[in-house]
């Protein structure tokens, strides 16, 4: 059973995002773990994060502030990976620093890092060419966004070439500020389930625990990110504890969600 | 717009027939956006291919540049400018004579009438200097429909009269706080607005970048400069120039007037990039000193880190400034078929003064640079040659930051 299929094998899963270099990274995935967090995404920073709102916008730019690079990305996550070797680690980011040394190159660095899984924000099933297939001979998951706008028509190319969990981007909007009506979100996870094995996971807007578990009823997982990166904006090189604190109210919102559900 | 490019099967040898069915030329352009956005972009490229098949849309587009912008724009003889570098015999494509003061307002004609085509209610646009601001609010105030205007918290502090002028038009001008606070912000943030925003929301990019359609929706509004200046020295001279020149940020200019020579072989064309204060300092030459990435929903030359984060650009024109270029500049350089140069600003500084001396003509920043490499080149050719310079645009916009420059006081 590969680590995705497992996280994702004891109901609705935590996924929590925070961005490389921001704060005591490794320390706060440490947090993570212990808090309940089945899977992690980790993102990568980038000069020009143009599907980030401002709580992510602002750490992409205390990360590379602090000079973090990419060797410092892959170190975080080899380390990791040693620390953790049943928890997914997926990263996540932008085209542009994930391709520009070639996306074989990439792809192998992930695969040597233990990394599962890579979101490219602005890589769309048309460019799949960019990266994709590279992601796939090195036996890393791509991982695709399915969005509001994401017709019938469309999702299939959106679904082929998928690995890993779908992302739902429940809102058309950048992350972090408004969240989408129970409603549509339980339409859409509905809609996609039928369309795909993969598990479904919901992202964008979710900054409560009571927001994860109404989500989580339905979905696979539950994203949450913005919220993360404030406490680690708010507390600094102090933030594991309230990271990890936080963390196990998402936890257990959503992990009890399942088996008031079931 | 205003002449039908060749269908892409009749000749494979044309270079006028990219971009392909994906939005590539060569191994440059497509559709690095959000899955938010690729629906939205899939309908724009068939609502603009639909446009362009309709007549209608093609004379109501004509209609508007002759009897709003002013077109066609003059080719003037530059006959001081030619005696005093002693060579090849330059004209001036005057788009600095268009309504609003530059080309920018064909692109957004043109956009425009895309976006009521397509019902859609809401305009936003990004700008770095501000004047493609004011071509936007322009055309937005022409149609009556409201317009927001994402521009760099730095930018607008440096650009107060194009502000006020934007917000004269209706505009609201949304200063943008985040990244380096200039034009690659701006266009974040517009981004960033467009993807919350794509149902009743039309984004007027202002030059021949983002993803496809765009650059080349943008190139063939532009193109009317280039087929305007093809018919102009045909009519004045009898043949075709032996050269053009154009300043190239983004590249919507350079290319509105290259496109239609493409396949001239004589005709030799020639891009000229900002080079600030140097290659080897602070600039904005993406073809001599970036490399191929991807940013803004393309692939393309970018100023950028080992690690592909991008560095900020500097030119003394602010329409220059920009760490990127389009993809169809990033193709043709690669092919070969149009040369890039780099100017610096204090040669761009030079020809400004010099052109507005000699012909009475205050060119922007952006073209003074062209009229510096137009400086460069022009001596070394006998006087039977011809050289069309692109004026994209006036200077009364710059003349505090040449000042500033020129260590006057106003």
């Amino acid at each position: 059973m590969t680590r995705f299929a497992s996280a994702f094998s004891k109901g609705s899963a935590l996924v929590t995002f925070i961005t490389a270099g921001d704060g005591d990274t490794l320390a706060n995935l440490d947090a993570l773990v212990a808090g309940g967090a089945d899977v992690i995404e980790l993102g990568m920073p980038f000069t020009d994060p143009m599907a980030d709102g401002p709580a992510i916008q602002a750490a992409n730019l205390r990360a590379l502030g602090k000079g973090t690079t990419t060797a410092d990305i892959f170190a975080i996550a080899a380390a990791f990976r040693s620390r953790h070797p049943q928890v997914p680690l997926v990263l996540m980011g932008y085209a542009n620093p994930m391709t520009i040394r070639g996306p074989e190159w990439f792809a192998a660095e992930c695969a040597k890092a233990g990394v599962d899984g890579v979101i490219c924000v602005d890589i769309p099933s048309e460019e799949d060419a960019e990266l994709g297939p590279a992601l796939r001979a090195a036996g890393v998951a791509p991982i695709r966004l399915a969005t509001p706008t994401t017709d019938a028509a469309r999702l299939p190319d959106v679904l082929n070439g998928a690995g890993g969990f779908l992302y739902y981007v429940s809102v058309a909007g950048i992350t972090g500020l408004q969240q989408a009506a129970q409603a549509s979100i339980e339409d859409a996870v509905a809609r996609l389930k039928a369309a795909t094995d993969l598990p479904v996971v919901v992202g964008f807007g979710v900054r409560t625990p009571e927001q994860a578990a109404q989500i989580a009823k339905v979905a696979d997982g539950v994203v949450v990110g913005s919220a993360l990166v404030e406490i680690i904006a708010a507390h600094g090189d102090a933030a594991p504890p309230h990271v990890e604190a936080f963390a196990r109210t998402l936890a257990d919102a959503i992990h009890g969600a399942k088996e008031n559900a079931a | 717009m205003t002449e039908a490019a060749p269908p892409r099967s009749a000749l494979s040898n044309s270079l006028r027939t990219g971009p392909d069915a994906r939005g590539h030329f060569g191994a440059f352009g497509g559709r690095y956006v959000a899955e938010t956005l690729m629906p939205l972009i899939l309908d724009l490229e068939r609502e603009y291919r639909a446009a362009q098949a309709d007549p209608a849309f093609r004379a109501e587009f004509e209609h508007l540049l002759e009897h709003y912008v002013g077109r066609p724009s003059p080719l003037w003889h530059a006959e001081r400018l030619t005696a005093h570098l002693g060579g090849a015999k330059i004209y001036l494509k005057r788009e600095d004579l268009n309504h609003t003061g530059a080309h920018k307002i064909n692109n957004c004609i043109g956009q425009i009438l895309l976006a009521k085509r397509m019902g859609k209610t809401r305009i936003i646009a990004e700008t770095g200097a501000g004047q493609h601001g004011v071509a936007t609010a322009t055309v937005a105030a022409l149609f009556g429909l409201p317009c927001t205007i994402f521009m760099g918290a730095v930018d607008v502090a440096r650009q107060q009269p194009n502000v006020f002028r934007m917000k004269l038009l209706g505009a609201e001008v949304v200063a943008v706080e985040s990244g380096a606070k200039t034009l690659k912000d701006a266009m974040n943030e517009a981004l960033r607005h467009w993807v919350a925003n794509v149902h009743d929301t039309f984004y007027i990019i202002g030059t021949v970048a983002g993803p496809h359609p765009y650059p080349e929706l943008v190139r063939d509004f532009q193109s009317v400069i280039g087929e305007e200046a093809k018919a102009q020295i045909l009519k004045a001279e009898g043949r075709l120039p032996d050269m053009l020149i154009a300043p190239v940020g983004g590249g919507s200019n350079a290319i509105g007037l290259f496109h239609p020579f493409l396949d001239d072989a004589e005709v030799e064309i020639v891009g000229v990039e900002a080079a600030g204060e140097g290659l080897d300092r602070k600039h904005a030459a993406s073809l001599a000193g970036g490399r191929p990435g991807i940013l803004h929903g393309n692939k393309t030359y970018l100023l950028q880190d080992e690690d592909g984060q991008i560095t900020e650009a500097h030119s003394i024109s602010a329409g220059l400034d920009y760490p990127g270029i389009g993809p169809e500049h990033a193709w043709l350089h690669d092919i070969g078929r149009v040369r890039y140069e780099p100017v610096t600003d204090a040669e761009a500084l030079a020809s400004f003064q010099k052109l507005t001396k000699l012909e009475g003509i205050i060119p922007a920043l952006e073209s003074a640079h062209a009229i510096a490499a137009a400086e460069r080149i022009a001596p070394t050719l006998g006087k039977d040659k011809i050289i069309i310079v692109n004026l994209s645009g006036r200077g009364d916009k710059d003349i505090f930051t040449v000042a500033d420059a020129l260590g006057v006081a106003l």
